[in-house]
């Protein structure tokens, strides 16, 4: 099995090296046709009184001037060599930006994804154990809703109800705003509402899913020879049923996790929280390309690899899988 | 990253929606004590609800030039009459008498938040490196005329200026780091200066968490720990100063109406010299004809923008100098009201006769113009419209168009333009860059290309002469030729409004420039003090 995994391991990354020069290179054409000026951005309010000498040097500073295709292969070689470049906007390194926020990102969608997986089978499981019932319709009901409602609405009406009507929760921000140490609980007690709107807005999927792939297992030989022999129904239910059903749960996992990114991106926006998603906003807004390149290939770096870990997974889970070209 | 643009507009859209039916909702602060009851807890910080975070904590690339740093101190500081006093400066420096040389002696008392002492060698750092074109600080264009910095002995600082320059000290407030200090890698996120308060940590996208540099050399604040938590948006700065979340807030004027009368709050709303104003293309064939400029300027109602538009947090504007301020002209002023029958009147003497769809009409050409105005920013909108509405009733047919700023640029020279400036400090400050025919076709600078030959000899009288009263008559002719011109139709001045919870003494509220990374009110609140 550990050679299967190696050599889809292998396969997938070459196979993620041209994906990502073509992202790459893609952003570069995108930035070019952009209309926005970068260094009107730069200077904001300050634009209107900078001499157009200033701003002349400024573009030259950063090779703005230069042809397209020599930036693109500079960025490149800079890229290889394992330098992001600075932030323009923030004058500071893009990785140390990047460092300094992945952290918060990855513990808010960490636990969104957690959250998530425990949610969607928690409900999914009674909704196909009692099809056609009427928590099966409340249930599918509201997972169809969820669906269709964007991420932004879910978040604000969450911040409407716990934290200005209700006032359970603090309605954004990493700490209360007057503490001037970040202190676990605290973070905790900020971290409720996001990683809830997140997993909640994700889940209505994984939820449909696993429902409809329980009840189609339930109809098979395996489950009523399991019930033929007099098993209890939770053991039916659970040991063989769902554990059947979940296998390519962990495939859809995969598939969504560009869904995830974007969810990330608009969570972090409404919460106010210092993750790197919500960052790329601010990024596109100042047209900060060195830092907006680098978040990209981010994003379709997770993608890559969410993408192999969820195939890896199944691979581990079910040994009759053979990847396609692997075997 | 148009979608995700899209995204983000549509959210804040809603956002504005959801603040809206909050601040309708939000229950009055009859909940707390009120008062000073949250500062009391011990080791929480007096938190400060402000709208645009800065990119960076660093004055050379640009952090808080006019003095509003809290971490770092200017040569120079200003009073809240707008008086300079000296700051890390021992006394208001000397010029020499041909005006280009200025010598500032520095306190020898002062050090930095890392116990360095300041020296003479951090003040001329400073300057070179924001003057170091590698640096790409956006501040350059403001101290174009320093040719360069000297530091003879630790405690002088000789700056040559290229041509006499008057205006020059106020921008001596620049914040001072110390040298070589863009060569620490982190020193624009922990920045080290020899202000009221030092950096302790900065949650981006969240907060600033500052505190009070006990040995500071003009006296420790009373405010121990201060917090400046960013949220952009107006009506959620106000559900949070309500909920007890900020001790102090900026408000957008609407939002801060319901604070007024609130036990234990107080309103301050504080004029500044931040204007809205019509920039007229000279060049173009109708608004170039000074009869459609004068018949707008009658026409329009500025009691009725500031009433409705800026919910009273304002006064109708006459000209680029505010009112308030040493330097305005008393005698540039002008009806609050339209006065429609004045602007008939200019406009049919010019020869502009009513044409059969009721627009004004001279040898063929319609009275008609495009007036643009950046797409995103409502105030300008809703003041754009309002111009547009007041004009047609006298016959002008005004075509407004939104657009972004990259899209404005290429049609300053031809298209109107709703501006927003204004510095309380110097009238040399953007005037001299707005109105002098040396910079036409220098887009942004004078957009409208006005070409004034009167205005050119006033503006570098002010500019070069070093007498105050000299320079005021030259800068009262200037605003009264402005006037007579009309270049600009100025609409109104804003004033800015804050909220603060408890009661304090030391509040200084004075004249606020466009900007307001200057602070404004919490621009000296190192001074504050509990009152009783």
């Amino acid at each position: 099995m550990s050679r299967t995994l190696a050599r889809m391991a292998v396969w997938r990354v070459a196979f993620a090296v041209p994906l990502l020069f073509a992202v790459t290179a893609g952003m570069f054409a995108l930035a070019k046709a952009s209309p926005f000026d970068p260094i009107r951005q730069y200077l904001g309010d300050r634009a209107q009184t900078t001499s157009p000498e200033v701003t002349a040097r400024i573009r030259e500073n950063w090779g703005l001037d230069r042809p397209l295709i020599e930036q693109y292969l500079d960025w490149l070689g800079s890229l290889l060599r394992g330098d992001l470049g600075e932030s323009r906007s923030l004058h500071r390194p893009v990785t140390d930006v990047i460092g300094e926020r992945l952290g918060w990102s990855l513990l808010v969608v960490g636990g969104a994804i957690v959250v998530m997986l425990i949610v969607s089978l928690a409900v999914g499981l009674p909704a196909a154990w009692r099809r056609d019932s009427w928590l099966d319709r409340f249930i599918t009901g509201t997972a169809y809703a969820n669906e269709a409602a964007p991420v932004f609405w879910t978040g604000l009406i969450a911040i409407w109800i716990f934290a200005v009507q209700l006032r359970w929760l603090p309605s954004g921000g990493l700490t209360d705003a007057a503490a001037t140490t970040v202190r676990p609980g605290d973070v905790l007690r900020h971290m409720i509402l996001p990683v809830a709107v997140l997993a909640f807005s994700q889940s209505s999927w994984l939820l449909l899913f696993v429902r409809e792939s329980l009840i189609n297992t339930l109809r098979e030989d395996f489950v009523t020879g399991a019930r033929a022999r007099g098993l209890r129904e939770r053991t039916v239910l659970v040991r063989h049923a769902l554990r059947s059903a979940l296998l390519p749960f962990i495939t859809l996992l995969g598939a969504r996790i560009p869904e995830l990114v974007t969810g990330a991106i608009l969570v972090e926006t409404i919460f106010s929280w210092p993750g790197v998603a919500g960052t790329s906003v601010q990024a596109a807004l100042a047209a900060d390309f060195p830092l907006l390149a680098a978040l990209t290939l981010l994003a379709t770096l997770a993608v890559v690899v969410g993408n192999l870990l969820a195939d890896a997974a199944y691979v581990i889970a079910d040994p009759r899988v053979r990847v396609l070209g692997v075997s | 990253m148009t979608s995700a643009l899209v995204r983000f507009a549509a959210l804040v859209a809603v956002t504005t929606l959801l603040g809206l039916s909050a601040a309708c909702s939000a229950p009055s602060t009859s909940d707390g004590p009120g008062g000073n009851a949250r500062q009391a807890a011990a080791g929480d910080g007096f938190v400060l609800g402000l709208s645009s975070e800065p990119d960076n904590l660093n004055p050379v690339l640009g952090y808080a030039p006019d003095g509003g740093s809290l971490i770092f101190d200017g040569l120079v500081s200003r009073t809240a009459d707008l008086e300079l006093k000296p700051a890390l400066a021992a006394e208001l420096p000397k010029t020499d008498d041909a005006g280009t040389t200025v010598t500032f002696r520095l306190r020898t008392d002062v050090r930095f938040h890392d116990g360095t002492p300041l020296t003479s060698a951090d003040v001329a750092y400073t300057y070179q490196a924001l003057l170091d074109e590698k640096n790409n600080s956006s501040l350059r264009s403001d101290y174009a005329a320093i040719k360069s910095v000297e530091a003879p002995d630790p405690e002088t600082v000789v700056f040559h200026l290229k041509y006499p320059y008057a205006a020059f000290l106020q921008r001596a407030t620049l914040g001072i780091v110390p040298e070589r200090s863009l060569d620490r890698p982190d020193f624009n996120t922990r920045p080290v200066g020899t202000g009221p308060y030092r950096f302790v940590s900065w949650t981006p996208g969240d907060k600033i968490v500052l505190e009070a540099d006990p040995s500071y050399w003009n006296g420790a604040p009373a405010i121990k720990n201060l917090v400046l938590a960013y949220a952009a948006d107006d009506n959620v700065r106000a559900t949070r100063m309500a909920a007890g979340e900020f001790d102090a807030a900026v408000l957008a004027p609407k939002a801060a109406a319901r604070f007024d009368g609130t036990a234990g709050m107080t309103v301050y709303r504080v004029p500044s010299a931040d204007y809205r104003g019509v920039m007229f293309p000279m060049e173009a064939p109708v608004t170039g004809d000074k009869a459609i400029r004068k018949a707008i300027s009658l026409a329009l109602d500025r009691s009725a923008m500031v009433k409705t538009i800026l919910a009273g947090a304002g006064s109708a504007a006459f000209g680029p100098v505010a009112p308030g301020t040493s330097w305005h002209n008393a005698a540039v002023r002008g009806s609050d009201t339209a006065d429609q029958a004045q602007a008939v009147q200019v406009l049919e003497q010019a020869g502009w006769q009513a044409g059969p769809d009721g627009i004004r009409v001279k040898d063929g050409t319609p009275a008609r113009f495009a007036l643009m105005y950046p797409a995103g920013d409502s105030l300008r909108k809703e003041l754009a419209l309002a111009v547009a509405s007041d004009a047609k009733r006298v016959g002008i047919d005004i075509e407004l168009a939104g657009l972004d700023w990259d899209a404005i640029y290429p049609r300053m020279a031809k298209d109107a333009l709703i501006m927003g400036y204004g510095t309380p400090f110097d009238p040399d400050h953007t005037n001299y860059e707005l109105f002098h025919s040396d910079f036409v076709g220098q887009e942004p600078f004078n957009p409208a290309r006005y070409r004034d030959s009167e205005v050119d000899a006033l503006l570098e009288r002010g500019r070069r002469t070093a007498d105050p009263a000299e320079r005021k008559q030259a800068y009262d002719a200037f605003q009264q030729r402005i006037r007579d011109e009309e270049p600009w139709v100025y609409l109104v001045y804003l004033q800015h409004v804050y909220v603060v919870r408890g009661e304090w003494t030391g509040i200084t509220p004075s004249v606020e420039p466009h900007e307001h990374a200057t602070g404004g009110l919490f621009r000296d609140i190192a001074e504050w003090k509990p009152a009783s």
